[in-house]
């Protein structure tokens, strides 16, 4: 187990390496960083300037330690469109990106599994077929339009919900309920095929042999291994709601790191742009490492491998 | 003698499939006495299986069981629900499955699956459970015992994935034993030492059991009764000598004539094969499943057909002596 957890951290270093180096290289492959900055009315001597001032001119092997080097210590530089230290502009907006990943995914799973559970139990029955038609409304249902759809009715229509802002705990609920509608589909079929292809095993018939009730053989022994690839595949949402939730952010006007990000890329902000790149990756990394860890725990063939 | 253990009467399955109803077991009938050893023999998708599996209550949702008389010590497993069926499994009735390889939970170790019926069925604590768990690993021929209570599935290899199922088969000491095909998925060199053990610990314990096997030279040893069963019907039932020592059916002559058996096959004489193939049993099935194979039929094969033999030696047959006279059976 520990030699496996050890094995996948490595891997996760490297990966981590890989993707800063990649978001390194952006900065030059958008075209020259200190005219960037000099601005557009700046003389080529102030541009040499600046290139001097910031260490542009030194081999870009050197210019990369010294950013990662300084990244890693959580200084990723100063806003060109802000004018503040990106790190604290990041660190402010992260937690309305954090909260909102965190309760879209267990919004996800809380409704994914059961129904996956339950339309696996009897499939083709009503149960199964409302989650199904659910799953492809979900998929086909884009989430600027989803959420238009709630905030004219929740917001404008019945005044029960604040359409925008994070101030307050209400002011998450449209936005968890798209983000989690979001990613349900597919958390529910993955359950769903999973349970159905686990109950019709030798194993569960053994479980029934021996007499054991059916709510045993259902969760005890059926949904413990049916839900493993689950598992994977709600890490990688998460991770991928951290730094994707650009259209919902941007709809209820959660100024969360998605929407600077957008905001980032419109104003030419390399350096935010970069450092957004570099702490969504982060978050993807940790959260598949997470999966793995979790599968390994879970599977007990995964840990002896 | 007192009841009998298990008794069954007219037992009949249907399973609805795409061109019609698959007539898989029509009205099979058998009594089982405690401490008794019944072999049901018969060719691949003779519904062994199947049988096994309506008396455990354990067909699919799809497949339809319905019998005159299903008796376990008193208790209508026809009409017992679910709660009371499932105190019978695992408790009173156990079953060991054809195959070994998935039939054990890979999420569990085997010491969590092993004391599973036990903490089920009986008020006794997991450190008692476990002991008893340590006994049957034993008794089944594993080393180690101890230290395999905290091993995988993935981590045992088939022949001791079957003892483990077989030790947990026994966990609660049933009074019936099903065994359907435990060691086809095994090695040949180890599929009679299986079977050999589990019929020794059967005989240890005074369990009954229903040995579902290919193998006709285990039978030949082990079996009290023996139920030939061709195409959903048992042609013939008897005591082993009975069914061995004067076969009246002539698929189960055919059947032992494709096998040698110590002291009854000559060396050298030629073993025979059956031709022909099992006829389908979608829709209406009338007479008598064999006669397309047999060599005795005559056309009164295909009306209802009469049941015959004298005490616990029963056959269906149109002829009165099962035509053994019409064959030279080797001696
Ligand atoms: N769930 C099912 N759906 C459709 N047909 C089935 C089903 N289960 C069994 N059958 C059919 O019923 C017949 C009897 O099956 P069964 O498994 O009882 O045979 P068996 O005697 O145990 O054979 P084997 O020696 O190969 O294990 C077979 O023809 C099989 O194809
Ligand atoms: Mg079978």
């Amino acid at each position: 187990m520990l030699t496996f957890i050890l094995k996948r951290l490595g891997l996760a270093v490297l990966v981590a390496l890989t993707v800063s180096f990649i978001s390194f290289v952006l900065l030059f492959l958008a075209g020259d960083p200190a005219a960037a900055l000099a601005g557009e009315t700046a003389s080529g001597e102030d541009i040499e300037a600046i290139r001097r001032l910031y260490g542009f001119d030194r081999p870009m092997l050197v210019q990369y330690v010294d950013w990662l080097y300084s990244a890693v210590r959580g200084d990723f530089g100063e806003s060109y469109y802000f004018r503040l230290p990106v790190a604290s502009l990041i660190a402010e907006r992260l937690s309305v990106t954090m909260t909102l990943g965190v309760c879209g995914i267990t919004f996800a799973l809380l409704t994914a599994v059961p129904l996956g559970v339950a339309a696996a139990i009897r499939p083709n029955s009503i149960i199964d077929r409302v989650a199904l038609f659910l799953s492809v409304a979900g998929q086909a249902m884009p989430s600027f339009w989803f959420g238009l759809i709630l905030i004219v009715v929740f917001a404008i229509q019945l005044g029960w919900l604040p359409p925008s802002g994070a101030s307050s705990p209400a002011h998450f609920i449209m936005p968890t309920i798209v983000l989690g509608y979001y990613a349900m589909p597919a958390i529910m079929r993955l359950t769903r095929a999973g349970m159905l292809e686990v109950l019709s095993s030798d194993y569960i018939r053994t479980a029934r042999a021996k007499g054991a009730p059916e709510g045993r053989v259902l969760f005890r022994h059926a949904l413990r291994n049916a839900i493993i690839p689950v598992v994977s595949l709600a890490a990688v949402q998460m991770g991928f709601m951290l730094g994707g939730s650009i259209v919902v952010e941007s709809i209820f006007a959660l100024h969360g790191a998605g929407y600077l990000a957008w905001e980032s890329i419109a104003r030419n902000d390399l350096p935010t742009v970069q450092a957004l790149i570099l702490v969504f990756s982060m978050f993807y990394i940790v959260f598949t490492f997470l999966a793995d860890v979790l599968n390994a725990w879970l599977d007990p063939r995964m840990r002896s491998s | 003698m007192d009841k009998p253990l298990l008794s069954v009467r007219n037992l009949t399955i249907d399973i609805p499939v795409g061109g019609g109803t698959l007539h898989a077991v029509r009205g099979i009938d058998f009594d089982l006495n405690r401490g008794e050893t019944l072999c049901i023999v018969g060719e691949s998708g003779s519904g062994k299986s199947l049988t096994s599996l309506a008396l455990m209550g354990l067909l699919g949702k799809n497949i339809r069981r319905s019998a005159d008389r299903m008796d376990f010590d008193g208790t209508d497993l026809i009409t017992a629900g679910p709660r009371k069926m499932r105190a019978l499994r695992g408790g009173r009735i156990s079953m060991i499955f054809q195959e070994p390889m998935t039939s054990l939970n890979p999420a569990y170790t085997i010491g969590d699956q092993l004391t599973e019926a036990l903490l089920l069925h009986r008020k006794v604590g997991r450190e008692a459970a476990r002991a008893r768990a340590v006994e049957l690993l034993e008794k089944v021929g594993i080393t180690a015992a101890e230290s395999r209570l905290s091993q995988y599935p993935h981590q045992l290899s088939g022949g001791l994935r079957q003892r483990v199922m077989i030790a947990m088969a026994l966990m609660c000491e049933p009074e019936l034993i099903i065994a359907d095909e435990p060691t086809t998925a095994l090695d040949v060199t180890i599929q009679a030492q299986i079977l050999r053990l589990l019929y020794d610990l059967g005989r240890e314990m005074n369990m009954a059991m229903i040995l579902i096997t290919h193998d006709l030279g285990v039978v030949a040893r082990v079996a009290d009764k023996v139920a030939v069963m061709y195409a959903g019907e048992l042609v013939e039932t008897g005591s082993a000598q009975e069914v061995f020592g004067a076969p009246a059916h002539p698929y189960t002559r055919g059947l032992l004539r494709c096998i040698p058996l110590p002291g009854k096959t000559e060396r050298g004489s030629e073993l025979g094969t059956i031709p022909g193939i099992v006829p389908s049993l979608i829709g209406d099935v009338e007479g008598c499943a064999f006669r397309t194979r047999c060599p005795h039929a005559l056309p009164e094969c295909r009306a209802e057909i009469p049941r015959r033999g004298a005490g616990e030696h029963l056959f269906r047959c149109v002829h009165p002596d099962g035509a053994v006279s019409a064959e030279d059976v080797p001696a």
